[in-house]
C-alpha cells in the first residue's frame, strides 16, 4: 500500500469508527434494543476476533503454514486459562516464538 | 466514587501498557509512527487498530482494512446508548465522552452503583486509557522501529496473540463457541483461496448469518449469549 493510500485507510477507519461511537450516543436507547441486535453484534465481534487469531497464526501470504506462532498461541491460550494480564499474554507468546526460532525451529 | 476512580486508574494502567505491543506491531506492518499515532488517536479501539494493521501487514486491500475496522467499531454504537443515558453530557463533551466510549471504560461505567459514580467510572477509565494507550503507542512504535527483524523477536506471534486475549472473554456462552468454531474452519479453508482480509469479511458474515436466523435462547433472557453486547469483564 502507499504512504498516501494508507494514511486515506487510516483516517477513513477513524472517521467510521468515531461515526459509530457517536451514533450511540446520539440515538435512542431502545432502537438498539432488540435481542438480535444485541446477538448478532456480538457474534460478530467473535467471528472477527477468532478469524484474526487463525490468518495471524496460520497465514503466510496465501499459504497456510504451521510454524512457530502455533505453540507461541497455546502459551498465551494457557497464560489467559491462568488469568494472566494482557501485556504478559503478548510478551510470552513473543518470547516463545522468539525462543523456538533461536533454536532453529519454525 | 473513590472507588471508581481507583478501579478505572487500575484499569487505565493495565491497558495502556498494552499499547507498547500495538505501537511495536503497528511499525512493524509498515505503518509509519505518525500513521501509528493518528491510530491511536483518531481511531482509539483497540481492537479495530490491531485488526487494521493485521489486514494491512498481511497485504490486504484498504477495503478489507477499513471493513473489518469498522465492522469491530460496531459495538462502541450499542456500549453508547448504555453509557449515554447515564453521563447525561451536552455539547462537546458528548463528543469526548463517544471517542473515549470503549470496552473499558463502558464495563467500569456500567459495574458502579450510583449517578456519581458511573460518571467517575466513565470518565477516569476513558481519558486514562486514552492518555496512557497513546504514550505507550509512541513508546512502542518508536522501540518496534529500532527491533530489526521482527520474526526473531516473535512479534508476529505476539499479533495472534493479541486477538486471542481480546476475544478469549467472549467465549463463555455457548453460540460464541459454535460462531468461533465456524469462524476458524471458514478462514483456515478461504486463505488459500482470496485475497489477504476477505478470510476474516467472510468469518464476519457466517457471524451475521448466524445472529439473524438462530432462534432466541429459550426460557433464559438475553444473558445466555454471554456478555449480550456488554462488555468484556475489565481485566
Amino acid at each position: 500500500m502507499t504512504t498516501a493510500l494508507l494514511w486515506a485507510t487510516v483516517l477513513v477507519a477513524s472517521l467510521a469508527c468515531f461515526a459509530l461511537k457517536l451514533a450511540g450516543h446520539l440515538i435512542p436507547e431502545h432502537w438498539l434494543a432488540a435481542e438480535r441486535v444485541q446477538r448478532t453484534s456480538t457474534l460478530v465481534t467473535v467471528a472477527l476476533l477468532v478469524s484474526l487469531v487463525v490468518v495471524q497464526t496460520f497465514a503466510d501470504g496465501q499459504a497456510v503454514v504451521v510454524d512457530a506462532r502455533l505453540p507461541a498461541l497455546a502459551v498465551a491460550a494457557l497464560a489467559l486459562a491462568l488469568r494472566a494480564p494482557f501485556i504478559l499474554v503478548v510478551v510470552l507468546a513473543a518470547a516463545t516464538a522468539a525462543g523456538l526460532r533461536a533454536l532453529g525451529w519454525g | 466514587m473513590r472507588a471508581a476512580v481507583r478501579q478505572g486508574a487500575s484499569v487505565a494502567i493495565a491497558t495502556g501498557l498494552y499499547g507498547i505491543s500495538f505501537g511495536a506491531l503497528s511499525v512493524v506492518a509498515g505503518v509509519s509512527v505518525p500513521q501509528t499515532m493518528a491510530l491511536s488517536l483518531l481511531l482509539f479501539s483497540g481492537g479495530s487498530q490491531f485488526a487494521l494493521i493485521g489486514v494491512v501487514a498481511a497485504g490486504g486491500s484498504p477495503f478489507a482494512a477499513v471493513a473489518t475496522a469498522t465492522l469491530l467499531g460496531v459495538r462502541n454504537t450499542l456500549y453508547g446508548t448504555v453509557v449515554s443515558p447515564l453521563l447525561q453530557v451536552r455539547g462537546w463533551r458528548r463528543l469526548a465522552a463517544a471517542q473515549v466510549t470503549i470496552d473499558e471504560s463502558t464495563a467500569v461505567a456500567v459495574g458502579q452503583r450510583t449517578p456519581a459514580a458511573v460518571r467517575a467510572g466513565f470518565w477516569t477509565t476513558g481519558i486514562g486509557v486514552f492518555v496512557l494507550w497513546n504514550a505507550f503507542t509512541l513508546l512502542g512504535a518508536v522501540a518496534g522501529d529500532a527491533l530489526g527483524d521482527p520474526r526473531a523477536w516473535g512479534l508476529d506471534a505476539a499479533a495472534g496473540a493479541a486477538f486471542l486475549a481480546l476475544v478469549w472473554p467472549r467465549l463463555a456462552a455457548r453460540r460464541a463457541q459454535v460462531v468461533a468454531a465456524l469462524a476458524v474452519v471458514v478462514s483456515l479453508a478461504l486463505i488459500p483461496l482470496v485475497p489477504a482480509g476477505l478470510p476474516v469479511l467472510a468469518a464476519a458474515a457466517v457471524a451475521i448469518v448466524v445472529g439473524l436466523v438462530s432462534r432466541p435462547a429459550t426460557g433464559r433472557p438475553e444473558r445466555e449469549d454471554g456478555d449480550g453486547g456488554r462488555p468484556e469483564e475489565a481485566q
